[in-house]
């Protein structure tokens, strides 16, 4: 039984079937990647497991637990995070401040009316959030405002934002995408450093097969909405199957 | 001080100066002289510019921190009027429970408009509250007459029962608002050489629990409540994928700015007890509006200043009238003082909106940030100049040495 278990999940927009029959298990403390070309499905399967999207048919456990029908706050409060194709912080804050919001949602959970006491007398956030600035070598922008850094910067930020929260699944949505070679390297160490040193299971969708063979354990292929194959990258490397899906038949 | 730091401190003690000494700040020119219509210290003017400067910190908390804009709030000021004059009539004249009961009865119907209109944001959550604040100004208006009297308004009458005091007084009048026999209307003239400065009762109270409501507004923008309602402004996506439920954070700010518009529509029925429909007109919910984003939204002292710089345009310009234009001029020549008064004529008196329009038009392109901006432009423009000169006279000894 993996952490996260997809079975017969079918999604159909109007006259386009996007997903059928995608059956997926990622095994706890994996780093499980989902790849595929173009219009495969990849970010409809994503958004089906945040809870953005309720997908037709099938179902989404995550730790024995049903996903469906769960607002995306449940969701994360359940232990699923999610990082963006394009960095999702808050721009007008600063960076330690948006360090801080997940820290207080870890603490005092989906709301809570704490309209008296000051920011700065949340000792235990702010050491929490300092700490993981520091983790994140971002300590010395801490009063940065968040939309004034690098998108490098940016989505150390995001990662850093999600961590915080301690969840058991970190989903990422091509991480890497629009990003020079030495970003992309960047986040690939910083990847890799996560899943090392954590109690974390990381799923990656992404686009790009360095970033995929250097971190991924488990690779499912998807191709027009159904799972090809499921395994281990080497042998996805070889497999006559999923080059024709990448470059077509004549491959 | 009170929890807050020393910037914060500052200025809650700069609007406390502000507010005490208003009798003395709005009162610069000597009574008889030709200046003195630009004073503005007058009970009841001074009265307007702190309920209406409560109103404003209250929209603030909504439309500074969240970035919902909300069309219809002189709704929960109408309601807040209505409720206070009620208490009147059947309890007592003493502010208290009016006051308690306005910002309880505005809170409650907050939470009712909330709740249906913070189902959309952006453009279509202003239409809903739009739509919901000409609705209570309609209802007023015509089908709620029994509650709120329609066009005629609210008012008190010799027959009220007003179980906790007296229907009429002893010479057979109705009696007057007051706190714990304090009376609103009680004012204290002091006649300094050619200067008259008045203090009034009502005016104190009103200047009191505006100050409260300006140091509940500064600890909320410094809370993580606060913090939260700035991530929803920011980014609400953001917000939900970080186990965050936005409505209710957004539904608790709409209420607190519901309650803050309440507090004013019951001090201003505390003031002058009667309320009228009008009070909740569409025009009233732009103005507040019109405070905020002037004196600088999402600022602490921004709305207080936009509610007084409104306020202080809307009583004085429109008391300029053509006679004192000519007055004014009357050292031109005849022709050109015409011509003078003629170019002004259309910007005073009845006009004086003409004038409020141009004036926020060129502080919208030129200070976005509102008033509280151009104040800290011209601080660092100083703080440069100071810096260049100091600069000049160090660069000036260097040779010396």
């Amino acid at each position: 039984m993996g952490i996260l278990e997809v079975k017969d999940v079918g999604k159909r927009f109007g006259g386009l079937q996007a997903l059928s029959d995608v059956n997926l298990s990622v095994q706890e403390n994996s780093v499980h990647a989902i790849i595929g070309p173009n219009g495969a499905g990849k970010s409809t399967l994503l958004n089906c497991l945040v809870g953005k999207l309720i997908p037709d048919t099938g179902s989404v456990m995550f730790d024995g637990q049903s996903v469906l029908g769960r607002a995306p706050y449940e969701i994360n409060q359940m232990g699923i995070s999610r990082v963006f194709q394009t960095p999702e912080i808050f721009g007008d804050l600063t960076v330690l401040e948006n360090m801080m919001i997940p820290c207080f949602a870890k603490r005092d959970g989906a709301f809570e009316l704490n309209a008296l006491s000051a920011v700065l007398k949340q000792k235990d956030i702010l050491q929490k959030a300092e700490h993981m600035l520091e983790e994140m070598n971002m300590a010395d922008k801490r009063h940065m405002n968040a939309a004034a850094m690098s998108r490098g910067d940016k989505r150390r930020l995001e990662i850093g934002m999600c961590l915080s929260q301690e969840p058991r699944l970190l989903l990422l949505d091509e991480p890497t995408a629009g990003m020079a070679r030495a970003d992309t390297n960047n986040t690939i160490d910083l990847l890799k450093q996560i899943s090392d040193e954590r109690d974390i299971t990381i799923a990656i969708i992404e686009h790009d097969m360095h970033v995929v063979f250097s971190l991924a354990n488990r690779i499912t292929v998807l191709a027009q909405g159904t799972p090809l194959v499921e395994d281990d990258p080497q042998n996805i490397r070889g497999n006559p199957k999923v080059r024709e899906a990448y470059l077509g038949e004549s491959a | 001080m009170f929890g807050l730091d020393k910037k914060d401190t500052s200025k809650l003690i700069i609007v406390a100066c502000l507010a005490l000494l208003a009798p003395f700040i709005l009162n610069p020119f000597p009574t008889d002289s030709a200046l003195a219509q630009f004073n503005a210290g007058y009970p009841d003017l001074m009265q307007r510019f702190v309920i209406f400067g409560i109103f404003a910190i209250g929209f603030n908390i909504l439309f500074g921190l969240t970035g919902y804009l909300s069309f219809g709030h002189a709704a929960f000021l109408g309601v807040g009027s209505y409720s206070a004059v009620w208490m009147f009539k059947l309890i007592g004249m003493n502010v208290i429970p009016a006051i308690v009961l306005s910002v309880i009865v505005a809170g409650l119907f907050a939470l009712l408009i909330g709740f249906v209109s913070l189902r959309r944001s952006g453009i279509y959550f202003s239409i809903l509250t739009l739509a919901f604040a000409q609705m209570s100004f309609n209802l007023a208006y015509s089908v709620l007459t029994p509650i709120t009297n329609g066009e005629t308004g609210l008012q008190l009458t010799l027959e009220d029962p007003r179980i906790l005091g007296v229907s009429a007084t002893a010479d057979g009048s109705i009696p007057v608002t007051n706190l714990f026999g304090l009376e609103m209307r009680s004012t204290f003239e002091l006649a300094l050489g050619p200067w008259a400065f008045q203090f009034n009762a009502g005016y104190y109270l009103c200047a009191l629990i505006m100050l409260a409501a300006f140091y509940l507004a500064i600890r909320i923008f410094r809370s993580p409540f606060g913090m939260m309602l700035r991530a929803v402004k920011s980014n609400q996506q953001r917000m939900n994928y970080t186990g965050l439920n936005t409505r209710p954070y957004t539904l608790a700010a709409f209420v607190i700015s519901g309650m803050y518009a309440g507090l004013a529509g019951g001090l201003m029925a505390s003031m002058d007890p009667l309320a009228g429909a009008e009070r909740m007109q569409w025009t009233a919910s732009g103005e507040v509006v019109l405070m905020t984003i002037l004196g600088g939204a999402g600022t602490l002292i921004g709305p207080v200043l936009g509610a007084g710089f409104i306020k202080y345009f809307e009583n004085i310009f429109s008391k300029i009238n053509d006679n004192v234009l000519h007055t004014w001029f009357s050292f031109l020549p005849d022709g050109m003082e015409d011509a003078v008064v003629f170019i002004i004529h259309p910007f005073i008196g009845k006009g004086w909106h003409l004038t409020l329009g141009i004036l926020f038009m060129l502080v919208v392109i030129f200070l976005p940030g509102g008033l509280v901006e151009g104040g800290q432009r011209i601080k660092g423009w100083l703080s440069r100049r100071k810096a260049k000169d100091g600069g000049k006279a160090a660069g000036e000894t260097n040779p010396a040495e």
